[in-house]
């Protein structure tokens, strides 16, 4: 055949050029190192990561550009006393409602999805299917299309929901339902139902199994499946943006939006860096709980945590 | 997930079946008991899932009010009424084709710039990794806690007509004077598209790819194969449905994407039907319209959405 090993030395030897020669003996090595691949891998990183960076750096520009930076300080932050993210009325009410609208949706859906996950994966009837499909569907939507649809019916059918903080909580709660339920799944997968079956030899009754064996089991997953709903609702805009009614029920993302469409300043830099902040609190929090909770065990890959 | 993907035989799927059937029919726990669980969650994607995208269909194939020209939703199919459809494809063909041209296009290039440096940087990670694979892994997976507007502010922030990369690239003399990247150019939005999509993209993949045997690689090697053919011949036929599964999820977005868009281009010569959407959703008087550019993209995403939903049921079954 072409590559085999006698073969490529008869290449190296009748090379018509020494450095030609070197050059296909280096390409046709399989152990030589892929220097190619690790500087493209590294330029993809630095081209992903620095864009950020430099985001973070204009939030705290002192002068007004958000292109270049004229001197770091708090100015967009605190210093402008009209326009700076925590006293602008309007940003300054934003952040409010990105946590409000975060905490909501976390505390109705993770049990929601939870509840939901451990049914289907026990449930083997007809109905489980179909309802895993449905679930599935949503998470593949395009969050245009539920954004719509959500608009559409609270303002045509459900008119009692009103565009407004309880109708973006009811949007994200939807949107981001199957998140638990996929990470729950994964985890029950793992388990196992031994442990169960155990405690329900030994005479537990099946609601003691779940709460004093099964639950305890799922911790690690309902942890991250807590941490992936906070983090993804509060960056969340597409769903939250159609629902919103007057202007103080739009969350920071929102205001985001809006604001880099007309003549942005670095305050919101500023809004997107206590984004980036917030986040990032409660993705270490999550991290370093989901480590305790799953202590004694052997690690785990972190799929858990990167919401996939 | 950390299960290496082996496909048991037919004989053990059923045995395993029937074994869980016997679990179900009330061994352990009574037959209402997991349905129960599952019920609330189901009554909920009902009512805020399934019936929302019911009234996507009533309003495209309703009436509107002769009066206040606001939508009135149809339930009953067969008081449906065409008209707001068959207008809606009148302009998908005529006046909206170009529009929906673009969408192909960008996402086309967008998927396909995403598959091949992510397939590159995903390889590089799973295969030679090292001892540094943690700490490339957390930052290939950061872009995904990131908040897609700031993503794309950054970008407005750096290619503004003062911003860093126009004074990097006038400093090396590449172009005579600053370019105005923000000003509806298609390839500053395919980039962008690039930019937020691509993280989806490469953790599949990488996922994929770090559980392929590295034996069955160092057996090509031995056999003689250079690092290209092994590539080649075993890494790439073998990754097929990773790199379906990748293209489905970066694809899918992408066609309902409007923000990379306006933050990045906001000019009508960069248009994609995610704007059109959101247009009409955000005029008055136009419910039908959005209701029906909504149903035109669903039935454009059929079967890229099916296959996704075909492949996950298959990885269900086969574990």
């Amino acid at each position: 055949m072409t590559g085999s090993i006698t073969d490529r030395r008869a290449v190296v030897t009748r090379a018509p050029t020494p450095r030609l020669g070197r050059l296909r003996s280096w390409w046709s090595n399989p152990w030589r190192k892929p220097r190619l691949l690790e500087a493209v891998t590294w330029a993809y990183l630095a081209w992903s990561i620095l864009p950020i960076f430099v985001a973070v750096l204009i939030s705290f520009n002192q002068g007004r550009s958000n292109s270049s930076i004229q001197g770091l300080g708090l100015n967009w932050w605190w210093g402008d006393p009209s326009s700076s993210l925590f006293r602008d009325p309007e940003l300054h009410a934003a952040i409010f409602q990105s946590l409000r609208l975060s905490v909501a949706t976390m505390v109705v859906t993770v049990p929601l999805g939870v509840a939901f996950a451990l049914g289907l994966d026990r449930w083997h009837g007809r109905g489980s299917g179909t309802a895993n499909f449905v679930m599935l569907l949503s998470f593949v939507m395009p969050e245009i299309v539920l954004g719509v649809a959500m608009f559409l019916v609270v303002v045509h059918v459900l008119a009692f929901l009103n565009l407004g903080t309880v109708a973006q909580v009811v949007g994200l709660v939807t949107y981001q339902l199957s998140y638990p339920v996929i990470i729950v799944r994964a985890r029950l997968l793992s388990v196992g139902k031994e442990y169960e079956e155990a405690a329900m030899d030994l005479g537990a009754p099946p609601r003691q199994a779940i709460r004093r064996v099964l639950l305890p089991l799922l911790y690690p997953a309902i942890l991250a499946s807590f941490t992936v709903v906070f983090a993804d609702s509060l960056d969340d805009f597409v769903t939250v943006r159609y629902l919103s009614g007057p202007a103080n029920s739009e969350p920071l993302s929102v205001k985001i939006y809006n604001f880099s469409r007309g003549s942005p300043t670095p305050a919101i830099n500023a809004a997107a860096t206590f984004l980036l902040f917030a986040t990032t609190i409660v993705v270490v929090l999550g991290y370093l709980g989901y480590r305790y909770t799953q202590r004694g065990e052997r690690r785990e890959d972190m799929t858990a945590l990167t919401g996939l | 997930m950390s299960k290496p993907a082996s496909s048991p035989s037919p004989a053990r799927v059923s045995k395993v079946r029937r074994t869980r059937a016997a679990e179900q029919s009330g061994v352990h726990y009574p037959r209402w008991f997991w349905p129960a669980f599952a019920s609330p969650a189901i009554a909920w994607l009902l009512v805020f899932f399934l019936l929302p995208l019911y009234t996507v269909l009533s309003i495209a194939f309703g009436t509107v009010d002769p009066i206040f020209r606001t939508p009135l939703p149809v339930w009953q199919p067969w008081w449906w009424t065409t008209s707001h459809v068959v207008e809606g494809l009148d302009k998908t063909f005529g006046l909206f084709q170009q529009v929906y041209l673009r969408t192909f296009w960008y996402v086309l290039l967008a998927s396909a710039v995403c598959l091949v440096l992510g397939y590159a940087v995903a390889y590089y990670v799973a295969r030679h990794g090292g001892r540094r694979k943690t700490l490339l892994l957390v930052l290939l997976v950061s872009p995904l806690w990131i908040s897609y507007l700031m993503r794309m502010l950054a970008w407005v922030n750096l290619l503004d007509r003062e911003g860093y990369v126009n004074r990097i690239l006038t400093f090396l003399h590449v172009v005579p004077q600053p370019v105005g990247w923000l000003e509806g150019r298609g390839i500053t939005v395919i980039l962008g598209l690039v930019y937020g999509y691509i993280p989806y993209m490469i953790l599949p993949l990488y996922a994929f790819l770090d559980r392929i045997e590295g034996s069955l690689l160092e057996s090509g090697r031995d056999l003689g194969a250079d690092p290209v053919s092994t590539f080649v011949r075993v890494t790439l036929p073998l990754s097929r449905p990773a790199i379906l599964a990748g293209l489905v999820i970066v694809s899918l977005p992408m066609f309902g994407d409007y923000f990379t868009n306006t933050m990045l281009s906001g000019s009508p010569s960069t248009t994609m039907i995610g704007n059109l959407i959101d247009d009409s959703i955000n005029t008055a008087g136009q419910g039908p319209e959005a209701a029906v550019l909504i149903l035109i993209l669903m039935i454009m995403l059929l079967i890229p959405i099916g296959y996704y939903l075909r492949s996950t049921a298959r990885a269900a079954e086969a574990r």
